[in-house]
């Protein structure tokens, strides 16, 4: 196949096939073993200075934030992100200063909500830098790609754009349309945490509502952290096989972290605390309010049970229950004119 | 005689773009204003229109607006709650009908940036990139932006193409790769509505919002933008519309708040 274009992005994440084939080979046990452990334990194990690191879910949806503030508590490193449709967790990850360079489908927003200030100003100031862009169609099928044990993927996105010239992808000629196709090279990332609603101590893995890209992105890891709600009897998997989502053999650790996706929204559970993004987002402005944040929801509580405390606790958790049902009307102070 | 009916621009524009959606097609939005859109056609004029959202969720009965593109409104009641790898292949497979998508600068062919004011490396402002834009834009049949419109947005050439309109004009998508017969259909401003014209592929005028004039839409535009002959007048909100938008869709005004 002709090469016709090449991206000059960085290309992050990337193995040959055989060479990860026997990474699996030497690191991953097929066997059924209790994976269970705490928050603090599997960041510290599994999260190393310079890896690159996604997130499962998509936006402020079941990212486990639980992990992120973990990272910044252990105060990580010289972290590269995905930006696959990353809000909070970029923000706060490069705002505390773990991350330092990204892989951009979309960061440095909150949506509806408006830009980040802090990581923009990381970004403007030359302090983080943007290796590669994508798009997120193609962020998920570099996932794809890794997932099927493949190099690459063709698709038909990016062509003809900035996007694809600062990303990692080819344009070759198709063999068999005689048509331009943009080759995305695999992604597998050194670390991924993912959020669930219930799996059991082994890692099967049950998930409510949309799955997002975590179908991809969980085989893609090289290492994958499952954080859940809920930790349930083997005998309820086991008698809906057909719900598990992600099996037990891609799974390195099982954490139980109920609310763990807050200030995030859970589908079915909890939606977003848009009090909590708006103070994040008015302290955020100025480098002072962003290290008021940290010290305050990070580095002055132990784990994300006193966070939890510190963000209104049980009353404040029943509201966000509430507001995912439609029983309770959204606050978004951030929408206030 | 008519009464008065008072609405904001972001109202206006919700309803111009909600007015260009056919009923029975499929739309892929993005949070925000083409979400309203797409909730406002469905609720007047094209009650079977299936909306889709990227992270998953296919034709929800949307409660309220959501706030993210894959949050749990996304997929309220919907036919179907499935992955991104689904949504984006079915819109490469061609059942994407229409596309939102917004903007920080625009060029006479639809080119659209979201990715960095300045240089890449040493920007001056850095926005969130592509998104899922620049896959609706490659992907879906017709792709209809709403951003504001003045010099700094409407530009001669945009400082990054994150999302593919026409190029460099006739028959360029096609020669790069992307799907034949598909681009930017609609420009959506607070001052007008745009379309392109079907041999250059340019940018052309077709209405001006009621109160506007061609002057203040060529002062507001950096390139050339072709004004034809004959240029009709937006059709101003209705109040049955304004009552939709401000009781059901946002009520809290997250959105429609905002001029």
């Amino acid at each position: 196949m002709d090469v016709l274009e090449e991206g000059k992005g960085e290309l992050l994440a990337w193995h040959d096939p055989d060479e990860h084939r026997n990474w699996i080979l030497e690191n991953k046990s097929r066997s059924l073993e209790d994976k269970r452990m705490g928050l603090k334990e599997a960041v510290d194990k599994f999260v190393q200075d310079d890896n690159y690191i996604a997130m499962g879910g998509f936006g402020h949806i079941r990212v486990s934030m639980a992990s992120i503030y973990e990272m910044i508590r252990q105060r990580k490193q010289n972290l590269i992100m995905a930006g696959k449709t990353a809000v909070h967790d970029i923000d706060i990850l490069i705002a505390s200063g773990c991350v330092n360079r990204v892989e951009v489908a979309y960061s440095f927003g909150h949506e509806l909500r408006g830009l980040s200030p802090a990581s923009r100003r990381a970004v403007e100031e030359g302090t983080v830098k943007v290796l590669a862009e994508i798009s997120n169609a193609g962020f998920q099928w570099r996932f794809k790609a890794a997932a099927m044990g493949l190099p690459f993927i063709p698709t038909r996105v990016m062509l003809g754009t900035d996007t694809f010239k600062y990303s990692s992808a080819k344009v070759v000629k198709d063999p068999f349309s005689g048509k331009p196709i943009c080759l995305l090279p695999a992604c597998y990332p050194d670390v991924v945490f993912i959020h669930v609603h219930r799996c059991d101590k082994f890692g099967n893995c049950q998930i409510d509502g949309i799955m997002i890209e975590d179908f991809e992105l969980a085989r893609a890891a090289r290492r994958l952290v499952v954080t859940t709600e809920e930790i349930i009897d083997e005998e309820r998997i086991r008698n809906a096989p057909w719900r598990t989502v992600i099996p037990f053999y891609l799974v390195d650790a099982v954490v139980e972290v109920p609310y763990g996706s807050h200030p995030g929204n859970m589908p079915y559970l909890y939606y977003s605390d848009e009090e909590h993004m708006a103070e994040w987002l008015k302290l955020s402005r100025s480098p002072e309010g962003v290290k008021q944040y940290l010290e305050n929801y990070v580095y002055g509580v132990k784990n994300f049970e006193e966070y939890l405390e510190l963000i209104g606790g049980v009353k404040k958790l029943n509201y966000l229950k509430q507001v995912e049902q439609l029983r309770a009307p959204l606050k978004a102070p951030w929408a206030e004119r | 005689m008519e009464k008065k009916v008072e609405y904001n621009t972001t109202e206006l524009m919700a309803c111009a773009a909600s007015k260009i959606l056919e009923d029975g097609k499929s739309v892929f939005v993005g949070t925000g204003l083409p979400i309203i859109a797409s909730a406002l056609a469905q609720k007047t004029h094209a009650p079977n229109l299936l909306i889709v959202f990227e992270a998953g969720g296919v034709g929800p009965r949307i409660p309220m607006l959501p706030i993210s593109v894959g949050d749990s409104r996304t997929f309220y009641k919907a036919a179907m709650a499935t992955s991104m790898d689904y949504i984006m292949s079915t819109a490469q497979l061609g059942y994407m009908d229409y596309g939102f998508l917004g903007a920080a600068q625009i060029d006479m062919y639809g080119n659209i940036n979201t990715t960095v004011i300045g240089s890449h490396d040493r920007p001056k402002a850095r926005l969130p990139g592509s998104g899922g834009a620049n896959d609706g834009g490659s992907l879906c049949w017709k792709t209809i932006i709403l951003m504001g419109q003045d010099t700094r947005r409407f530009v001669e050439k945009v400082d990054f193409l994150t999302t593919p309109g026409y190029l460099t004009g006739p028959g360029a998508r096609e020669k790069v790769g992307l799907p034949a017969g598909t681009g930017p259909y609609r420009v959506v401003t607070q001052l007008g509505i745009m379309g392109f014209d079907d041999k250059s592929k340019r940018m052309k005028l077709l209405s001006v919002h009621p109160g506007v004039t061609l002057e203040q839409v060529r002062a507001n535009t950096g390139f050339d933008l072709i004004i034809p002959e004959k240029v009709t007048v937006t059709k101003p909100p209705t109040e049955k519309e304004l009552k939709i938008l401000r009781t059901e869709i946002d009520p809290a005004g997250m959105v429609i708040g905002k001029s």
